[in-house]
């Protein structure tokens, strides 16, 4: 048995009827009307509980808790730079270990999380997180997908998909808009082999809320890559982040998996997916796609989960269905 | 009871960094510092050192898992040089902002480019604004003795500020030089376990490096540059401690042979040990040259400073870093505005030597010197000379 899997032995999900009522990340921050990165991040400190250090990229989820001299945050946290929140925690999960091995503390219990945006995680802070998952550090790397740097004001990531409309690609007589299609990262963390990758979405929050409970209980690194909507840059309407995060599941633009020590888990096979182009309507930034372009992409979203489907395939686990699933959300 | 050894000087360092009981070691190689955390990473292989040895992948990250870990309540080490600390600047304003009491050793190298290993001051120029106590070493017992310093004042309630220990690349880290070393008992007396006054604890929650809107941010850099001055007693202190324990003395500004000297030197780190030997040779033929060495680089010690120049009637600042287009080297900019505060207005010829590992001999003190009571005699204009430039 894989150490992931050893670690999750006893693992018992979250109640649909009895979420835990902590609030680690407290209401009273700044973040956009509708925000769902922002819901994301909270169901991930409620998963958690208060027994937890958060290290935060610079991003909308740093500069909307930490206004000094207000915070959001009731457990101890601590925002260094832009790239390495992976760094930083390296040293916090380091100091720990040290300091109880050394007797100075007896906290042997304590998480360790560190989150970024696509930003933080996929481009700048790229090399920390990977230098961070590769030494084997015990922590647990969220990175919060909005698909751009919104805090800069909506540019283009790596992570952006191809596409869409943003302040640095934005559609025009020679542009599509983005380019290039949006970087794996989820693959590029489970290509560390480290014991647990998985991705989730707000719109699925039990789902979401186990994943990090298991990315706890696993030693060693975990990486979860949420999906996490942004009314402001996604230019969709403000009560609708659940709604676009749901569609981008169910169209199979985002699906949900674990790798759990290198196996390849489907959270939920998408029987019915409904086209892309329903997901793309609710949203302003695919607004200029031709239908041709909208069909380009829907055959890669289609292969890219074929692709997927082999690899759970191939690990050999059974896939829960759609319809069992669907009982817990 | 410690021991003399005859020990490079890179290996004596990351010693005494043990004896300290540091708890996390961030390491990035990077030549001249690389047998600095090559040997901690031996002490902690072999068990001698109880702490975690964190290979990162970067400088950047190097200095980010001292911040962490430091904000985490451990004791922390890192060296660098050069570009490595350049890559890792960004976090070290952080660090000092954040008021952590991380310590590091810089072995100072030039800058690219053209790349280059070899030793000058650009690193240490580049850092003086970072917020960072630092002071510079001349020989290895230095090394030993200032990076021990080092952590009693950056833990020091009264400081709680980074402290950059700099030791000029090969011609000290490579080094084998006669060192004592202290015992971990006599490193323990001057050295109290470190107690961090806050830290990151999930039974006391506290939020470090909040955003900091205009209405706060002046107020936040006030604080800090109270700090950095309020440094400088603690610093002193720490000093007349160790000489109490160890017999060595340590001042902000020391001087060599100053009594009744016309001219003055000034120098700061290893080429001071040429300089002493010019001065001696000088003395010998009658010339009243005397030497000032800088020990504290920050906070700068202006008036321990001034007190030492005002008798003089020139001074030869020596600097080995560049400022380009100012006329003037990141040194003897500081020396000049420091006698213009306090009314103090001797003769100031600066030159620049020793760029990227260039000798400075005894020969070049004696010109600098020689050149400098010429241009007084004369009336010649204040100026500014890199030296030995081959044309
Ligand atoms: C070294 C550095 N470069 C640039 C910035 C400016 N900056 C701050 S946040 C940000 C974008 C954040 O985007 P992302 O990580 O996707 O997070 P989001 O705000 O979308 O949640 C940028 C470019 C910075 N703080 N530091
Ligand atoms: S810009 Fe987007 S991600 Fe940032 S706070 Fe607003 S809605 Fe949330």
């Amino acid at each position: 048995m894989g150490i992931a899997a050893e670690a999750l032995k006893d693992f018992k999900g979250f109640n649909p009827k009895k979420l835990p009522e902590v609030e680690p990340l407290s209401p009273g921050h700044r973040a956009c009307q509708g925000c769902g990165e922002i819901l994301a991040l909270r169901q991930v400190l409620k998963a958690l509980g208060e027994n937890v250090i958060v290290a935060s990229a610079t991003g909308c989820m740093e500069i909307v808790t930490s206004p000094f001299p207000q915070t959001a945050w009731r457990v101890p946290w601590i925002h260094v730079a832009f790239e390495n929140a992976a760094a930083v925690i390296s040293g916090v999960e380091s100091a720990y270990k040290a300091l109880n091995r050394k007797g100075r503390i007896n906290q042997p219990d304590v998480v360790f999380l560190a989150y970024g945006g696509d930003g933080g995680t996929a481009d700048i802070g790229l090399q920390a997180l990977s230098g961070a998952l590769e030494r084997g550090h015990n922590f647990i790397y969220v990175c919060l997908d909005n698909e751009a740097y919104m805090n800069t004001g909506i540019q283009r990531s790596s992570s952006t998909p191809y596409g869409a409309m943003t302040t640095t690609s934005p559609p025009g007589k020679k542009s599509i808009g983005q380019r290039t299609w949006k970087k794996n990262v989820a693959y590029i963390a489970a290509a560390h082999g480290i014991p647990y990758v998985a991705t989730a979405s707000p719109a699925f929050a039990l789902d979401l809320m186990n994943k990090v409970k298991k990315a706890a209980m696993i030693p060693g690194p975990a990486y979860l890559h949420i999906y996490s909507p942004c009314p402001t840059g996604w230019r969709h309407e403000t009560d609708l982040a659940i709604e676009v995060a749901r569609l981008a599941v169910q169209s199979k633009v985002f699906p949900l998996y674990e790798v759990i020590d290198g196996k390849w888990i489907l959270s939920r096979k998408i029987a019915k997916p409904k086209p892309v182009s329903e997901y793309f309507k609710v949203q302003r930034r695919f607004r200029h796609l031709t239908e041709k372009d909208i069909e380009e992409i829907q055959r890669r979203v289609d292969e890219e989960y074929e692709e997927l489907l082999r690899r759970c395939a191939m690990s050999g686990e059974p896939e829960k269905k759609e319809a069992e699933e669907a009982k817990e959300d | 009871m410690g021991k003399r050894v005859g020990m490079e000087v890179s290996i004596a360092a990351a010693e005494v960094v043990g004896l300290c009981d540091v708890d996390v070691i961030a390491a990035y190689p990077i030549t001249p510092q690389t047998h600095i955390v090559e040997h901690l990473s031996e002490l902690v292989a072999d068990g001698h050192l109880d702490a975690e040895f964190v290979p990162v992948e970067s400088e950047h990250s190097a200095m980010s898992t001292c911040v962490g870990a430091a904000a985490a309540g451990a004791r922390t080490f890192t060296s660098t040089s050069s570009q490595g600390y350049a890559l890792m600047a960004e976090i070290c304003y952080i660090a000092s902002s954040l008021r952590l009491p991380i310590v590091m050793a810089v072995a100072n190298r030039a800058l690219s480019a053209p790349i280059n290993i070899w030793n000058d001051h650009s690193d240490m120029m580049m850092a003086r604004d970072t917020g960072w106590i630092q002071t510079v070493a001349e020989n290895g017992q230095e090394v030993v003795d200032l990076l021990l310093h080092a952590y009693r004042v950056a833990e020091d309630p009264r400081v709680l500020l980074p402290v950059m220990v700099n030791l000029d690349g090969f011609t000290l880290t490579h080094m084998i030089e006669p060192i004592w070393l202290p015992d971990k008992d006599e490193v323990q007396r001057y050295l109290p376990p470190y107690k961090p006054q806050i830290r990151l604890d999930p039974r006391n929650p506290m939020t470090f490096g909040p955003v900091g809107m205009p209405e706060v941010y002046t107020e936040a850099k006030k604080a800090q540059d109270e700090a950095m001055n309020g440094a400088l007693p603690v610093i002193v202190e720490a000093w007349q401690e160790f000489e109490k324990q160890f017999g060595r003395s340590y001042h902000p500004v020391e001087t060599y042979k100053t009594e009744g000297a016309e001219i003055l030197l000034l120098t700061v780190g290893s080429v001071s040990e040429t300089a002493m030997t010019a001065v001696d040779k000088m003395r010998a033929q009658g010339r009243n040259v005397g030497l000032v060495r800088l020990r504290l680089w920050r906070p700068f010690p202006a008036k321990e400073l001034v007190n030492v120049l005002k008798t003089a009637k020139a001074v030869a600042v020596v600097d080995r870093a560049m400022a380009f287009s100012t006329r003037s080297g990141p040194l003897c900019t500081e020396v000049k505005a420091a006698l213009y505060d306090h009314g103090v207005s001797p003769y100031v010829q600066n030159y620049i030597a020793g760029l990227g590992g260039r000798d400075v001999t005894v020969e070049d003190f004696e010109m600098m010197a020689a050149k400098t009571s010429d241009g007084l005699a004369k009336g010649l204009p204040m100026g500014y000379e890199i030296v030995n430039v081959r044309e």
